[in-house]
C-alpha cells in the first residue's frame, strides 16, 4: 500500500511505545522500512545549491543520496554516502541532524525538513542487511600512518587513509574499539553488535588494523611510534578526558558517579546483563545533574535499570545542551526534569551510602559569555531529594596521558591539543589531532570532520616528505 | 590472548601468574599496574606489577581471591590466556624517575602488608639494582600467609624485617612495631614506601611521618578503565580530587584522606559490607570483585 505522503511533514519513523522501551535497552527508534524510505525520499527538493550538504560536518552528497533512494537504488545511494562518510550507520542514529543538514534543508523553512538522518540511517541499514562491503582499490602507498583512539574521529581518519593506500594500524587502550560508540552512547540509541561493531569491521576491510589494550603515552609514546616503530604520521583522536565533579561535600559519598563510570559499566561492561560480571548500582531513585546528551543517556539508563530519575539542571528547558529528541524521548519515558535548580550539597547516611541531595533552585540573570543567561541562586530556596544513587554529568577535563609524555606537542588554556582546524596539524611535525581531545567534549559527526579533515592534511604532509 | 606462561599459589588464597604480555614488559616500571579482563564476560580488574622481565617480555601479577572475580582469575592456570592485559598504567614510583644520583642519596624504608607485599617487591629489587640502600619491613597474618620470602631474602638479605601478627614465624607483631625498633636503633631514612591493606598504610604513614620521614602510599581504589575516563577512582588528596589511574597509584601519605577512601573500600571488603552492597545494587553484584585487596 502506497503512504501517503504531506510534503510539509515528516514521513513518521516508527518507535518502541515508552511505556514498553522505558523496561528494556532494545533500539528505541525503529526505522524507515523501504517504503517509508522512498515515501520520504520523495519530499527531497533536489536543491541545486544543496544547504544541506554545506550543514554536514562531512559533506555527504545529500541530494544524489536521497535521489538513488527515491528510485529504489539502495546500493548506489550506499556508495555516495560512503565516499563521505565510513560510520553511516552510527551518524544516522546519533548526529543532531537538527542543527546540520536538516537545519538547512529548504523544506524545513514552511514546514519540516527532509528526514535526512533516518534516511542515511536506512541506507545504512540495508547495505548492511544486504552484505554490501566498501571497496578498496588504492594503490599501496608504503607509508605507515598510526591512529590513537578507536572512536568516531580515529575510525574516520584511519578509514580515510586507508582509501587512499596508507598503511594504518589504530591502537585502543580499551579491550574493544569505537570509543565511545562502545562506552558512552547506550545500547538503545545505537546497538552495538548490530550497528557498531559491522561499522568498525566496515574499517578494518578497508586494510585498517586495530591493536586494542594499548595506551600511547603509557608505555608506548607517540615519540616511540614515530621512532622505533617507523610510523609516518600519528593521528591523535584520543578523545575526552576525566569526568568534571561539583566540588560540593558529599560527592565521595558511596553511590555517587560520573556518568562516565555508570555509562562505561553499563554499555562496555554490559551490567545491565546477567551473564556479564560487572555490577552497577541499580538505584531506586536517581538524580542525574547536568543537561547534555551525555546526562540524557545516564538518566534513561537508570531508569531502564528500574530506577525513578530526576534530571537535575541548573538552567531552563531553553537552554539544555542535549538535542531536542533526547529530551522529548526522556520526557516520553518518563524522566522528571528538575529545572533552574542546582545540588549544593549530596547527603550521606550512617554508612557513607547517598541518602539525598540538597538543592538550591535558581533564577536566571543576566546573560554570561556564552550568551545563555546566567543562572543565580535563589536565597533560601534550598530544598532535600531523597535519593540512592547521584550520577554527575558536567562534562570532561582532557586526558593528560598523551599531552603529558610526548614533546613539543603544544595544549591550550583548557589543556586541549592545539591542532589546525583544517587540517589537523598540531605544533609538532607529523603529529595531528581532531575531536574532543582537540575540542573538549562535542559530538560524534564533529569528531568525523576533524578526523576527515586530518586525513586529508596527513595525505598532504606525507605526499610532499 | 595474553598467554600464562607460569601460574601458582603463593598461599592459601594469594596466587600469582607470570603472563605473556611484551608491549607492557618493555616499557613498565616498578609502581605502575595492568588491568586484566579474564574473559568476554568478565570485569576488568586494575592489579599491581609485582615483577616483570624485559627480554622475555613477560609481567608478573599477584591477587588475592577475594570473590567471584578473583577467583575466575586464579582459575587461569599454565597455558591459559587471559582475553585482555593493558598496561602499564598509573605512573611509576618516583624513586625510579627522580635523577638517580638524587634518589642515591636517599635511604628507603619499604613496608608491605599482605598482599601489598608483591608489589613492593619490584622497588625493592630497583633499589638493589641501582644501588639505592633500603630496608624492608614484611608483615603478614600468619606464617600460612607469608609470600615471596625467598625473593625477598635474595634481593634484601640482612635488610629485610619479617613479622607476622601472631608471631607465629620471626618476629611477633605488627610492622608498626618493626618500624618504630628500626628508627629507635636509630637507623635514619630519607623516604617511607608503604603498601598494603588500607588500615595498614594508614597506621605505617602514622608511624613515619611522626618520625619526620617522607611518606608514600600506594592507593588501591574502584576502577573501570584505568586510563583516565571513568573517574570511579577519585580520592581526596590534600582537599583535590584526584585520580588514581593517571595521578598514582602512588600518593603522598600525608595529604591522603585514608577514612575517606577506607569507608569506600570497606563496604566492597568486609562480609558485612558486601551484603549491605547485594541489597543496596541488587543482582548486579557479585560480592568482592578484587578491587578490595
Amino acid at each position: 500500500m502506497a503512504i501517503e505522503v504531506d510534503v510539509m511533514k515528516k514521513v513518521p519513523v516508527r518507535e518502541q511505545e515508552p511505556k514498553v522501551r522505558a523496561t528494556n535497552f532494545d533500539e528505541v527508534c525503529l526505522g524507515y522500512n523501504q517504503e517509508e524510505a522512498q515515501a520520504e525520499a520523495t519530499r527531497c527538493l533536489n536543491c541545486k545549491n544543496a544547504r544541506c550538504v554545506a550543514g554536514c560536518p562531512v559533506s555527504i552528497n545529500i541530494p544524489a543520496f536521497i535521489a538513488a533512494v527515491k528510485d529504489g537504488e539502495f546500493k548506489k545511494a550506499s556508495e555516495i554516502i560512503g565516499e563521505s562518510s565510513a560510520l553511516p550507520a552510527v551518524c544516522g542514529r546519533v548526529c543532531p541532524q537538527e542543527s546540520q543538514c536538516e537545519g538547512q534543508c529548504v523544506r524545513g523553512i514552511k514546514g519540516e525538513a527532509v528526514s535526512i538522518g533516518k534516511l542515511e540511517r536506512f541506507v545504512a541499514d540495508w547495505a548492511r542487511e544486504n552484505g554490501v562491503k566498501p571497496v578498496v582499490n588504492a594503490e599501496k602507498k608504503g607509508k605507515k600512518v598510526a591512529v590513537i583512539g578507536s572512536g568516531p574521529s580515529g575510525l574516520t581518519c584511519a578509514g580515510d587513509l586507508a582509501k587512499l593506500g596508507y598503511d594504518v594500524t589504530i591502537f585502543e587502550a580499551l579491550h574493544k574499539a569505537g570509543g565511545v560508540l562502545v562506552y558512552g552512547i547506550p545500547e538503545f540509541r545505537l546497538p552495538k553488535d548490530k550497528v557498531v561493531q559491522p561499522e568498525v569491521d566496515n574499517v578494518k576491510a578497508l586494510g585498517v588494523k586495530i591493536e586494542t589494550d594499548v595506551v600511547i603515552g603509557k608505555g608506548t609514546t607517540i615519540d616511540s611510534l614515530l621512532t622505533e616503530e617507523g610510523f609516518d604520521a600519528v593521528y591523535v583522536g584520543s578523545g575526552a578526558g576525566l569526568p568534571r565533579f561539583m566540588g560540593i561535600p558529599g560527592e565521595q559519598a558511596l553511590g555517587v558517579y560520573s556518568a562516565n563510570e555508570f555509562l562505561t559499566r553499563n554499555n562496555l561492561m554490559k551490567a545491565y546483563r546477567d551473564d556479564y560480571d560487572t555490577p552497577i548500582a541499580r538505584g531506586k531513585k536517581v538524580v542525574v545533574v547536568g543537561g547534555g546528551n551525555v546526562a540524557m543517556d545516564a538518566a534513561r539508563t537508570a531508569l531502564r535499570l528500574g530506577a525513578e530519575v530526576h534530571v537535575v539542571y541548573r538552567r531552563s528547558e531553553a537552554e539544555l545542551p542535549a538535542r531536542v529528541e533526547e529530551v522529548h524521548h526522556a520526557k516520553e519515558e518518563g524522566i522528571i526534569f528538575d529545572l533552574l535548580q542546582n545540588p549544593v550539597e549530596i547527603l550521606e547516611d550512617e554508612n557513607g551510602w547517598v541518602r539525598g541531595i540538597k538543592i538550591i533552585k535558581m533564577e536566571l540573570g543576566e546573560p554570561d559569555e556564552s550568551g545563555r543567561r546566567r543562572p543565580v541562586e535563589v536565597e533560601g530556596s534550598e530544598y532535600e531529594i531523597e535519593c540512592d544513587t547521584v550520577i554527575m554529568s558536567l562534562g570532561t577535563s582532557p586526558n593528560p596521558l598523551i599531552s603529558s609524555t610526548t614533546k613539543g606537542l603544544e595544549i591550550n588554556r583548557k589543556k586541549c591539543i592545539v591542532a589546525d582546524e583544517t587540517t589537523g596539524a598540531t605544533s609538532k611535525e607529523a603529529v595531528y589531532a581532531g575531536g574532543d581531545a582537540v575540542t573538549g567534549a562535542a559530538t560524534v559527526i564533529l569528531a568525523m570532520g576533524a578526523g576527515k579533515a586530518a586525513a586529508k592534511g596527513i595525505d598532504e604532509f606525507l605526499s610532499t616528505h | 590472548m595474553f598467554k600464562i606462561l607460569k601460574a601458582e599459589m603463593l598461599c592459601e588464597n594469594i596466587c600469582q601468574q607470570i603472563v605473556e604480555a611484551p608491549r607492557i614488559a618493555h616499557s613498565c616500571l616498578p609502581g605502575q599496574f595492568v588491568i586484566v579482563r579474564a574473559d568476554e564476560t568478565s570485569e576488568r580488574i586494575p592489579l599491581t606489577i609485582s615483577d616483570y622481565d624485559r627480554e622475555k617480555g613477560t609481567v608478573t601479577i599477584t591477587l588475592q581471591i577475594i570473590g567471584a572475580s578473583s577467583m575466575k582469575i586464579a582459575q587461569y592456570k599454565t597455558g591459559d590466556s587471559f582475553a585482555d592485559i593493558v598496561g602499564p598504567l598509573g605512573k611509576p614510583s618516583e624513586l625510579c624517575t627522580d635523577p638517580i644520583e638524587e634518589v642515591r642519596k636517599k635511604r628507603v624504608l619499604f613496608v608491605g602488608g599482605g598482599l601489598g607485599t608483591a608489589p613492593v617487591y619490584p622497588q625493592v629489587k630497583w633499589c638493589k639494582e641501582n644501588g639505592v640502600e633500603f630496608d624492608v619491613v614484611i608483615g603478614t597474618k600468619c606464617k600460612d600467609t607469608l609470600i615471596m620470602e625467598k625473593e625477598f631474602e635474595d634481593v634484601a638479605g640482612e635488610h629485610y624485617f619479617l613479622t607476622t601478627d601472631d608471631g607465629s614465624y620471626k618476629h611477633k607483631g605488627m610492622v608498626t612495631s618493626v618500624m618504630d625498633e628500626l628508627i629507635a636503633e636509630g637507623r635514619h631514612y630519607d623516604l617511607c614506601v608503604a603498601i598494603g591493606p588500607m588500615i595498614m598504610m594508614k597506621f605505617a604513614a602514622k608511624t613515619s611521618l611522626a618520625a619526620g620521614i617522607p611518606t608514600i602510599v600506594s592507593m588501591n581504589p574502584i576502577m573501570v578503565d584505568g586510563t583516565g575516563m571513568c573517574g570511579a577512582c577519585r580520592l581526596v588528596v590534600g582537599d583535590e580530587v584526584k585520580f588514581a589511574c593517571v595521578d598514582g597509584p602512588e600518593f603522598d601519605a600525608s595529604k591522603v584522606d585514608f577514612d575517606s577512601a577506607m569507608k569506600r573500600m570497606a563496604l566492597y571488603k568486609t562480609e558485612e559490607g558486601r551484603a549491605y552492597l547485594a541489597a543496596k545494587e541488587g543482582d548486579t553484584h557479585h560480592g568482592g570483585c578484587g578491587h578490595c585487596s
